[in-house]
């Protein structure tokens, strides 16, 4: 006999691949502009990390005895590749963005089971290992040349770099404004001076600056991150806490020691910090649950973001603050969840509500 | 007035197509199929046997022990048998049934003379209610007149009437408020006569703004009533939802609502309150919505108990063969897996869903997105404990609430992996019904073990007791025989020595 399936008899309108496109159309913007950005080469390698994420998760799936298509139609893997190809250096060769796939996709990902398992960001573990193995190609940055200037190449020449790497790297290579900041300090030179030459705060915010295709345009990605919380994709919390725990502490150092501290807008708009606040740390596989954990991932993310730019071993942060709150996320579910009803609080949650109540 | 906040909810796809459609009484079918357990509490007892010429309203099966009700007969005619019937649980295991045949001359039996029930003390009205078999009617079918006595020994300042009707597809409550509304109202008063005149809010879900506004007009006379409009939100028809969102009142977990001083009835029960107090007519018919894509003529009806879904289907004809039938409202409803199921007190609506409406999703893994933690009104984490459930570890998902969690669904439909959670915490809810029943057994098992243990010792004790006494008698008495044989044999000897 047949039994019938249980309750609920209807579905809401969510479904995972809904997510993943939506995420997808919010990161588009911010892509183009960084692709147009670069030229050819940063299209290509583009090109080739998503395309490799997708290869190597159907391989996977099919080593895993899972349905390939269904699963690859999830779009997870695509974002994943996305991803990753926004905190790479645009003209890096095509074998790092294949590399970083394969770290991303088989060892961040499929090895803890696949979707929905892993406990690190995948994109994010992935940038780190390509970073502490490929320190030279992982920090070869270069001035923007927009696609229709005189200083953009055709397509050949941009093949030719993907595939065998930048011929003259002097000529075109320009240090990201977080990694001059850090050396110019690191020197002995005074913030202001160094950010005279150097630091446009219009441009940062654009993004017609060099750095990797996510760390150029920091408006078009908060567009796209506010379009993801309007359409509740991601909730506000840890945009929120992220960008106002950098923005607190980049405040109250600036107050301090201005000579050597930026203010807050050069940290809010520089780096990847806006890709990161929403698009990496709200990943929703490997962030809390709950609305109060997440504030304290998002502030955790921030104030190590902070630490990392300000007194650590490299100029940003971002994946190496997020890989750590990854790390404390199933302590923090453990520890903070939503209250249930009808059971006593918190005191603080007592408090709360006889406030509510009056 | 604002109401208080209630946490998580869903908004599905009202589908509230009937609600403009007036409310039709059915023809009693020729025969009906009565569950001796349509309640929630001890299934009630026969009191007619088959042969036995009833007529319409007579009891025919008596409700026993605390938390049971009254079944009454729907129609005039006789009992033809009592049978294991499918019941209307998506297994279709059969539990017993009064079967009745209809003889179509709809003779009363001779009901209680109509009284003002005004003039009646709350206890009257309460046994009244009890007389007349009435049950919450909203789904939840607890005895209503256990409510009642409940929530006057609690004193409850406070009742709520249940309009709200959030599950999607169902109006039946709605058409009552509309069609019915000074009945209903009276239904009320009743209520609160019942409960020493409390204050009264009558909860209806904004999107009912004809009932709303009816009602208002119609409460407006009395100073202890009044209409608070609720927000549209699944599931805020849920008792302790409700509760908290009309008084600011949590219910404490493992508690009544009457201990926060609140008792709620839904409308429906009210109308059937009415009904039964006044006029004395026992609960043998109520309305049920009839929709979903694969009806003819969806809409309300008047069905009495106990006639079968098929019977009721062929009535308000079918398109198709539907490919899900369910008893109740799409959210917390069961299927049920085919229609020769009898309509219940406790079914508010029968749902023919077309194909269409039914898509079935492919489950994708968990992506931890928390939309059921944002979804759950309860304050659950669906997806750690649905994991935990996964793997047997039934302790653990107790740990963290599963005996807290409605089974509304929320999680569920909020679902983008189309994870189907509920299904998970409806199994382990069994589960732990099973093993507390399967406790109790095993604890009575050791009681009579034990018992036959101890018994056994003890004529163990006295057999050996018994045996030592006839050994010691034994042994008394031939001591005594050789001390007898002792007392001869010396004088031998010393005759012989003498000799």
């Amino acid at each position: 006999m047949i039994i019938p399936p249980s309750s609920p008899h209807i579905a809401g309108p969510n479904n995972v691949q809904m997510v993943m496109l939506l995420v997808l159309l919010a990161l588009t913007p911010g892509t183009m502009f960084g692709i147009y950005q670069f030229g050819w080469p940063a299209l290509f390698l583009f090109l080739i990390t998503v395309g490799s994420a997708v290869l190597f998760e159907a391989v996977c799936l099919k080593i895993a005895g899972k349905p390939v298509f269904p699963f690859c139609m999830d779009f997870s893997a695509l974002l994943t590749g996305w991803l990753l190809a926004m905190t790479l250096p645009p003209w890096s060769p095509w074998w790092i963005g294949v590399l970083g796939s394969f770290c991303a996709i088989v060892i961040g990902k499929h090895v803890f089971g696949g979707i929905g398992q892993n406990p690190f960001n995948p994109a994010m573990l992935a940038r780190t290992i390509l970073l502490v193995s490929f320190p030279l190609e992982m920090t070869t940055w270069i001035a923007p040349r927009p696609f229709g200037t005189p200083a953009s190449m055709d397509m050949a020449d941009g093949w030719s770099i993907t595939a065998s790497g930048i011929p003259n790297l002097d000529a075109v290579s320009s240090a990201s404004v977080l990694g001059h900041v850090r050396t110019e300090i690191g020197m002995g030179h005074q913030l202001p001076d160094i950010l005279v030459s150097m630091y446009d705060p219009v441009a940062s915010a654009v993004g017609s600056i060099s750095g990797s295709l996510g760390e150029t345009s920091a408006i078009l990605f908060l567009l796209g991150g506010l379009f993801l919380i309007l359409k509740r994709i991601i909730t506000w919390h840890i945009p929120v806490a992220l960008l106002g725990s950098v923005a607190m502490l980049a405040g109250i150092f600036h107050l301090i020691d201005p000579m050597r501290y930026a203010d807050p807008l050069f940290h809010l708009f520089s780096g990847g910090l806006m890709l990161g606040a929403f698009f990496i740390a709200t990943d929703p596989v490997t962030s809390p649950v709950s609305s109060l954990g997440k504030l304290i991932f998002g502030a955790g993310c921030g104030v190590l973001l902070f630490i990392i730019r300000n007194w650590g071993g490299y100029p940003e942060g971002m994946a190496f603050a997020v890989l750590l709150m990854n790390a404390a996320t199933p302590l923090i579910d453990h520890y903070i969840k939503p209250r249930i009803y009808g059971h006593q609080g918190s005191a603080a949650w007592r408090f709360f509500r006889r406030m509510k109540r009056g | 007035m604002a109401g208080f906040p209630i946490r998580g909810g869903v908004h599905p796809d009202e589908r509230k197509l009937t609600s403009d459609i007036t409310i039709m009484r059915v023809p009693t079918p020729e025969r009906l199929y009565l569950p001796l357990k349509q309640h929630i509490g001890a299934p009630a007892k026969p009191c007619r046997v088959p042969g036995e010429i009833i007529y319409k309203g007579a009891l025919i099966a008596r409700g026993q022990g605390n938390v049971s009700a009254h079944i009454h007969a729907p129609c005039s005619g006789y009992v033809e048998d009592i049978i294991d019937w499918p019941a209307p649980h998506p297994s279709g295991l059969p539990t017993k049934a009064m079967v009745v045949v209809n003889d179509g001359r709809e003779i009363r039996e001779d009901a209680s003379v109509p009284v003002n029930p005004f003039f009646l003390r709350p206890e009257v009205i309460a046994e009244r209610v009890a007389q007349s078999g009435i049950v919450g009617l909203g789904g939840a079918t607890f005895p209503a007149a256990v409510k009642l006595t409940l929530g006057q020994s609690h004193r409850t300042p406070v009742l709520i009437i249940n309009g709200c009707e959030c599950e999607p597809y169902l109006t039946c409550d709605d058409r009552l408020m509309q069609e019915r509304t000074h009945d209903v109202l009276d239904g009320i008063r009743i209520l609160a006569q019942a409960l020493n005149g409390p204050e009264v809010i009558i909860a209806i879900e904004e999107n009912k703004p004809q009932a709303i506004d009816l009602m208002h007009k119609a409460a407006a006379p009395y100073g202890n009533i009044r209409v608070m409009p609720v927000p549209t939100r699944y599931p805020m028809g849920s008792e302790k939802q409700l509760i908290e969102f009309v008084t600011g009142r949590e219910v404490p977990a493992g508690r009544l609502s009457a201990d926060v001083g609140v008792m709620l009835h839904n409308a429906a029960t009210a109308y059937a309150v009415n009904r039964a107090v006044r006029e004395g007519k026992p609960l043998t018919s109520r309305v049920v919505t009839v929709a979903g894509e694969a009806v003819i003529r969806p809409g309300n009806y008047e069905v009495p108990v106990g006639m079968l879904i098929s019977d009721l289907l062929a009535f308000c004809g079918l398109k198709e063969e539907p490919a899900r039938m369910i008893m109740g409202g799409p959210m917390m409803g069961q299927a049920i897996p085919h229609a020769g199921i009898p309509v219940t007190k406790g079914c508010n609506g029968v749902l023919a869903l077309g194909a269409a409406e039914v898509k079935r999703r492919v489950e994708h893994p968990c992506i931890r997105c928390a939309s059921c933690v944002d979804a759950c009104p309860m304050g659950l984490s669906p997806l750690t404990m649905a994991s935990l459930l996964k793997r047997d570890k039934l302790d653990a998902a107790v740990e963290i609430g599963l005996k807290d969690c409605i089974l509304c669904g929320s999680c569920s439909f909020a679902c983008p992996s189309g994870i189907p959670l509920a299904h998970y915490f409806n199994y382990g809810k069994g589960e732990l019904v099973s093993t507390a029943q399967q406790k109790q057994k095993d604890d009575e098992i050791k009681r009579l073990i034990q018992g036959r243990q101890i018994r056994m010792q003890r004529q163990e004790k006295e057999r050996e007791e018994a045996m030592a006494r006839r050994k010691a008698e034994i042994a008394a008495r031939k001591a005594a025989q050789a001390l007898k044989e002792a007392a001869e044999e010396p004088s031998e000897d010393s005759g012989k020595e003498v000799a």
